[in-house]
């Protein structure tokens, strides 16, 4: 392979001035976690909501939940990403419009909208799935001792449907800080931007690519970490 | 055991029957599960229903506190139209305890929390008072020992005292048991039976659906046997046992009495 | 605003969006589905072999992939496949490698991660019993799998198999990250040109939507039909 390797360039100070190549990766790490954490926050309460609607006996709250995890769930991230950020501001009211487009960090506010709205869907099936795997008796105890839907839901329910989903949630919490790579194409410099605006500045791709990746595994294994430490937390005595 | 197990202080309203039921009937669907069921449990009543598995019983004592929807007759609970649209459901609920088969304690909370979640979120009671009408109970059911334990952590039979313990916390007026022992391990049935009778005895209004038929001689005013969501025969303990009228009563009885 | 949203845009692109771009991103997905459900098996099958070092070989391939963003992976194959065309055929200079073959290089390797974990789950979840019976018949390993253990994991895996392609299918979308004029890369191109953004990005949305959204009840009737067969 013709390909001269570089690896000190990480200490060689970028083009724009304000710190090495190494900084620029750093800071494209730093925006990629404060999205995914934004982001996460929408699709959590948001995904919890949907996915307890689409588990109520009422047809109303069924149909509501499950057109949005079918529209969310059927549209590619990236057009969703359009979406919001060149065509919502042209179908709002004028004032609106040139509101949102005059926002400063607009990448930023829309990645974390739309990476939230998207992963809600996501998390609203875990939490259905969840929810559904419970006992049936679970939810008739709730009742029968006199609490109303919501109690059953907020004591009994939810708290050992979290439980049970913990994995998956992990895996949808790593999938949506990989997704905000796709907030690249609108702007947001976060790590792959960052690793593709090395590779342009340097031609050192593999350098760059190489630095971004190791960066992405170390934060899987972070995460991994930190979410079966949860689990063992939250681990109920004598069950399981 | 000393102290008691009915701690129902409640007042009750009529001084009708605590349980009437007429004419009750559900459908799933096409299917008719229950037809035309009449019946009524008296004050300090204890009432058994038996019958074959699928014969409906479950889902009949499920309606007693609307936890299964029927759609024709009525069910009036101290004087409580439950099918009425004006009925506050979970307040009429509180007052009425359930035991489930699987006894349905919450698995994540301890024994303790079990005990007290309704009696604060439902009753409204502080959590000094809600902990030691819990703990009083689990006293009674002999597992006072056990109240940091998790649901998990205690034997099937343990766990189903827990929950009558549980039901016995809102100081129900009346107690439905939905086959509390036949999800249990052979060796585990008499110390849940020990409890109900003593409950019985201190004159707890009691539904129990259940096979176990000692338990119908020992404490039973009345059997009621179901076949097909239909109520077969309804009679006093003495006539169930010693003459039941219709063949697929004595069928059932001779089938359950063999072993 | 919607008042003067502009149909002629999107029918006067419509064979361009089509014949171009959905046609490209029709061929990825069906050539990576294929490429990837046979190479996610080959994996499943090392990962579940038993063999010294080859287990852990297939692990790390599937967990460096499934920690990656595939707009990562994209750019990564996109610099990388050249100088693996170069070094596969001993050429003196890196390949020349056109945009296709290079996304089709990208997303069978990493589509491959994704499938061998639903091929896994499948085989684990085929009873001990079957390959202890095939084997007890004199089969060997490759005999069993060919034509025991693997046809009924196809047929329990199927409606899996099909939604993870749905997922591909949307995700071929990242492409537009290379100016690749997949579908959406061509209705880009167009709302560029003509200044028509909201018309092209809806309609895009529009038709993702319709596919995915039929393609996901068909996985789901085709799901209803095994589950009664079983």
């Amino acid at each position: 392979m013709n390909y001269n390797w570089n690896w000190g360039i990480f200490f060689e100070s970028s083009p724009e001035g304000t710190g090495t190549y190494a900084d620029m990766l750093l800071s494209g790490l730093a925006w990629t976690i404060v999205t995914a954490l934004c982001s996460w926050v929408i699709a959590f309460l948001l995904g919890s909501l949907i996915g307890v609607l689409r588990t109520l006996p009422n047809r109303a709250a069924n149909a509501v939940g499950t057109t949005y995890v079918e529209l969310f769930r059927n549209i590619p991230l990236l057009v969703q990403m359009f979406l919001w950020y060149f065509v919502l501001p042209e179908v709002l009211p004028e004032s609106w419009g040139s509101w949102l487009k005059q926002l400063p960090n607009a990448p930023f506010y829309t990645a974390v909208v739309c990476l939230g709205f998207f992963t809600a869907s996501r998390v609203a099936e875990q939490v259905r799935a969840g929810i559904q795997s419970l006992p049936r008796g679970q939810k008739m105890a709730g009742t029968a001792l006199g609490l109303t839907v919501a109690q059953t839901y907020r004591h009994v329910l939810l708290p050992n449907a979290y439980r049970i989903i913990l994995p998956p949630l992990t895996s949808e919490f790593l999938n949506n800080l990989k997704n905000t790579s796709v907030a690249l194409t609108i702007g947001l410099l976060e790590l792959t931007a960052r690793a593709r605006a090395m590779q342009e500045f340097s031609f050192q791709v593999f350098e760059a690519f190489t630095a971004a990746t190791v960066l992405y595994v170390l934060i899987n294994i972070v995460v991994i970490f930190i979410s079966s430490w949860i689990e063992r937390r939250v681990a109920i005595p004598g069950n399981r | 055991m000393s102290a008691p197990l009915n701690t129902s202080t409640a007042p009750t309203a009529s001084t009708g029957p605590m349980i009437a039921l007429s004419n009750v009937s559900k459908w799933y669907g096409d299917f008719k599960v229950l037809t035309n069921c009449t019946t009524a449990v008296n004050k300090g009543e204890v009432v058994v229903v038996c019958g074959p598995s699928g014969s409906g019983k479950s889902t009949l004592i499920k309606c007693v506190n609307a936890l299964e929807p029927f759609q024709e007759g009525q069910i009036v609970v101290d004087g409580t139209p439950v099918r009425d649209k004006r009925t506050n459901l979970p307040k009429l609920r509180a007052r009425v305890g359930m035991v489930f088969q699987h006894f349905e304690l919450f698995p994540h909370l301890s024994i303790a929390d079990n005990l007290t979640l309704a009696q604060t979120m439902v009753l409204g009671r502080n959590k000094d008072a809600a902990l030691s009408t819990g703990m009083a109970l689990l006293d009674r059911v002999g597992l006072s020992a056990h109240a940091k334990k998790f649901p998990g952590q205690l034997s099937g039979g343990q766990q189903q005292r827990v929950a009558i313990a549980r039901a016995l916390a809102m100081n129900p007026i009346v107690m439905l048991f939905d086959e509390p022992t036949s999800a249990l391990d052979p060796e585990m049935v008499g110390e849940v039976l020990d409890v109900m009778v003593q409950l019985a005895r201190e004159g707890m209004t009691m539904m129990c659906v259940t096979h176990e038929m000692g338990f119908a001689r020992k404490v039973a005013n009345r059997v009621i046997f179901m076949d097909k969501g239909e109520i077969v025969e309804d009679a006093t303990k003495d006539d169930f046992f010693g003459h039941a009228r219709s063949e697929r009563a004595q069928n059932f009885l001779s089938k359950i009495l063999q072993h | 605003m919607l008042a003067n949203f502009d149909f002629s845009v999107i029918t006067g692109s419509l064979s361009y969006l089509f014949l171009d771009g959905m046609r490209f991103t029709l061929t990825l997905t069906a050539l990576a589905a294929i490429g990837g459900i046979a190479l996610g098996t080959l994996i499943a099958m090392m990962r579940l072999s038993g063999l010294p070092v080859i287990p852990l070989v297939a692990k790390t391939y599937v967990n460096l992939f499934r920690s990656l963003p595939l707009v990562l992976v994209i750019f990564w194959f996109y610099f990388l496949v050249p100088y693996l065309g170069q070094w596969v055929t001993g050429a003196d200079r890196p390949m020349t490698v056109g945009a296709f073959t290079s996304s089709l290089v990208t997303f069978t390797l990493f589509e491959a991660a994704y499938f061998s974990e639903i091929m896994r789950a499948g085989i684990q979840s085929i009873p001990k019993g079957q390959a202890a019976a095939a084997q007890a018949l004199g089969m060997t390993y490759w005999t069993s799998m060919r034509t025991v253990i693997l046809p009924q994991v196809f047929r329990n895996m199927t409606p899996i198999l099909l939604t993870q392609t749905i997922v591909l299918f949307q995700d071929t979308s990242l492409v537009y990250v290379l100016s690749i004029t997949d579908f959406l890369g061509a209705a880009s191109k167009v709302a560029q040109r003509d200044g028509r953004l909201v018309e092209m990005y809806l309609f895009a949305a529009v038709v993702y939507f319709a596919v995915c959204f039929v393609a996901s009840l068909a996985v789901r009737r085709l799901q209803k039909k095994i589950a009664i067969i079983r």
